[in-house]
């Protein structure tokens, strides 16, 4: 287990350095001279030179990458060029509304797909697991920033359940709450789906297995060998998909925040990317970046904890 | 042949031979604009209604579904044409330094969030459907490298390509002669998902504005316009809605219905 764990440890530093060099590249390298290119085309050139020195572009890209790489971990992402403030408290602002987004759209997406899956399998054929099914391609297929539209017309506009729109701040935490609802359902939805597939396929693979056909010779019922012995070993696949979909609930929440207008990091990402501040858009993609770096890390350690077999294949 | 292969081709056929009739006709030109005219309701002269500069939806439509199934087609393309010949040449030299090269490389493409990274390509590089393409592409590298490679690892293992060694072919023509014939239906039935993904991606991409750039038509952009309009002329936003999801859906379908009827035993793989 230790030897496995260090194994994905390194992978990991590998991943996050690889991935810091892409950013970087991206962002500093290529585009030419970020200090022109985030002044504009009318800039004049002593401007742009005393943007260039504040940047520190006047150093070599090795000496510039390392000071960025190195600010990071000490938590210092540099200052902001349109907010002069430090880009860390920007963040810092922004996280309560994604985070909290992301993992109010993970509990929904679950509490959905869980009983659905699971009824669908166990009724295999029958009318209800096609109607599942045939909701969840449905699912799939919706664009979620599509779907929140909707639900603005129909929540916020027609029934005026909700507002269309913005965030009052967790000084009132039901109201915060509330204010995510639309943004978690639309968010949710197509995780649902996908979740609810895999749920379904996983138990019907296990209930295939010769350990289920043990159960059910021994005298328990298909739902009893299902609840019993399926359910706990369909888990594994369905919880690696709850690790991936947290990476695609924190990128998705990008769109949907638009949608809603919710001041989170998605917003913060193009309002830089409008105002060309390179600084922040390179941090803000970072931190996305490590934090699903890191959720799959944990996911896999978890994983290689529960289940023996999976720290040989590595 | 299943009712979702038909119901799925069904739906392909229609929106692929919308955007290959507004090569040549549509109703209006959405390029002339209408104020008088703005915002109508479907039916009448407008069939589906016009937007709120006066443009025929159904012409935007027509023209959106021609970005919407290039952008997917050629994002597909790169997936396929890089990441097929990849995952053949992991295969064929399983076990060494070369395959896990190419398998860790996937594996971190695969651990970026892809929608935040086409966001940053598409933002420094200048929002654009070519953008749009390369973005979306890459990330379907890595699907098709895997599947290829773990689909062509048990051939190595099979009779008919020991016979192929013997009689002296190189591991490049077996690889070319035998084992991509072999993996064929597998990478159609793929293709299409990710075409379907695609679809899906390039929306919300436009949508935001990182895609194809006015006048190009598209139909997250369209949704985007729509946006602000939703409680004064609804069927401005669902019409573009129901394209993207109907066209989804049909290739989903396309692709199960498939799956089935060339080899039931394939299984996709679906994030």
């Amino acid at each position: 287990m230790i030897r496995y764990a260090l194994g994905r440890f390194a992978s990991l530093v590998i991943s996050l350095i690889v991935a810091s060099i892409v950013i970087f590249a991206v962002v500093e390298v290529i585009p030419g001279d970020p200090a022109a290119f985030m002044l504009g085309v009318n800039a004049r050139p002593d401007t742009i030179a005393a943007l260039r020195a504040e940047m520190g572009l006047d150093q070599s890209l090795i000496a510039r990458y390392l000071a960025w790489v190195g600010g990071m971990l000490q938590g210092d992402f540099g200052m902001s060029w349109t907010y002069k403030t430090p880009v860390a408290d920007l963040i810092g602002d922004r996280v309560w509304v994604s985070l909290p987004l992301a993992i109010y759209a993970l509990i929904l997406s679950t509490i959905v797909a869980f009983p659905a899956g699971i009824y669908a399998a166990s009724r295999r054929g029958s009318a209800g697991d096609t109607a599942i099914m045939g909701a969840t391609q449905l699912g799939v297929a919706i664009p979620n920033f599509w779907f929140a539209m909707i639900l603005v017309l129909i929540f916020a506009i027609n029934l005026r359940w909700f507002s269309a729109g913005g965030f009052p701040g967790w000084g009132n935490p039901l109201a915060a709450i509330k204010a995510l609802t639309l943004p978690a359902v639309a968010l949710a939805l197509p995780q649902a789906a996908i979740l609810a597939r895999v749920m379904r396929s996983s138990l019907l693979d296990m209930l295939g297995e010769d350990f289920i056909r043990t159960a059910r010779a021994k005298g328990l019922t298909r739902r009893q060998a299902l609840w019993r012995h399926a359910l706990r070993n369909a888990l594994i696949p369905v919880l690696t998909i709850i690790g991936l979909q947290f990476s695609f609930l924190l990128a998705g929440g990008i769109i949907i925040e638009q949608v809603f207008f919710l001041p989170g990091l998605g917003r913060l990402i193009f309002q830089s990317i409008s105002a060309r501040d390179l600084i922040v858009v390179e941090s803000v993609v970072m931190l996305l970046v490590f934090t699903v770096i890191m959720v799959n890390f944990i996911v896999d350690l978890t994983y290689a904890a529960v289940d023996p077999r999976l720290r040989v294949r590595a | 042949m299943s009712r979702n292969l038909i119901i799925g081709a069904g739906l392909t056929l229609f929106f692929t031979a919308l955007a290959a009739l507004s090569f040549l006709w549509t109703p209006y030109d959405i390029e002339v604009l209408d104020i008088p005219n703005r915002l109508l309701r479907p039916g009448g002269a407008h069939l589906l209604g016009t937007d709120h500069f006066g443009r025929d939806i159904l012409s935007m439509i027509m023209m959106g579904a021609r970005t919407s199934i290039a952008v997917a087609l050629v994002a597909v393309g790169i997936g396929m044409g890089l990441g097929v010949p990849l995952g053949l040449w992991a295969a064929a030299r399983h076990g060494s330094l070369l395959d896990d090269l190419i398998m860790r490389g996937n594996d971190l493409v695969f651990a970026f969030p892809s929608l935040v990274i086409a966001i940053l390509i598409t933002a420094v590089f200048g929002p654009s459907a070519v953008n749009a393409i390369i973005a979306i592409g890459i990330f379907n590298i890595p699907v098709f490298a895997r599947l290829t490679r773990s689909a062509a690892l048990p051939l190595w293992e099979r009779d008919f390509i020991r016979a192929a060694r013997v009689c002296g072919k190189s591991s490049t023509r077996i690889s070319a002669e035998h084992i991509l014939p072999n993996i064929t239906n597998l990478m159609i039935v793929q293709g299409t998902i990710q075409f379907s993904l695609g679809i899906l991606a390039e929306a919300a991409l436009s949508y935001i504005g990182l895609g194809a750039q006015p006048p190009t038509a598209s139909w997250g952009r369209m949704l985007a316009d729509a946006q602000t309009l939703v409680s004064l002329a609804p069927h401005v936003a669902l019409i573009p809605g129901f394209a993207i999801l109907l066209t989804v859906l049909g290739l989903n379908l396309l692709g199960d219905g498939l799956r089935d009827w060339l080899d039931p035993r394939i299984r996709v793989v679906r994030t």
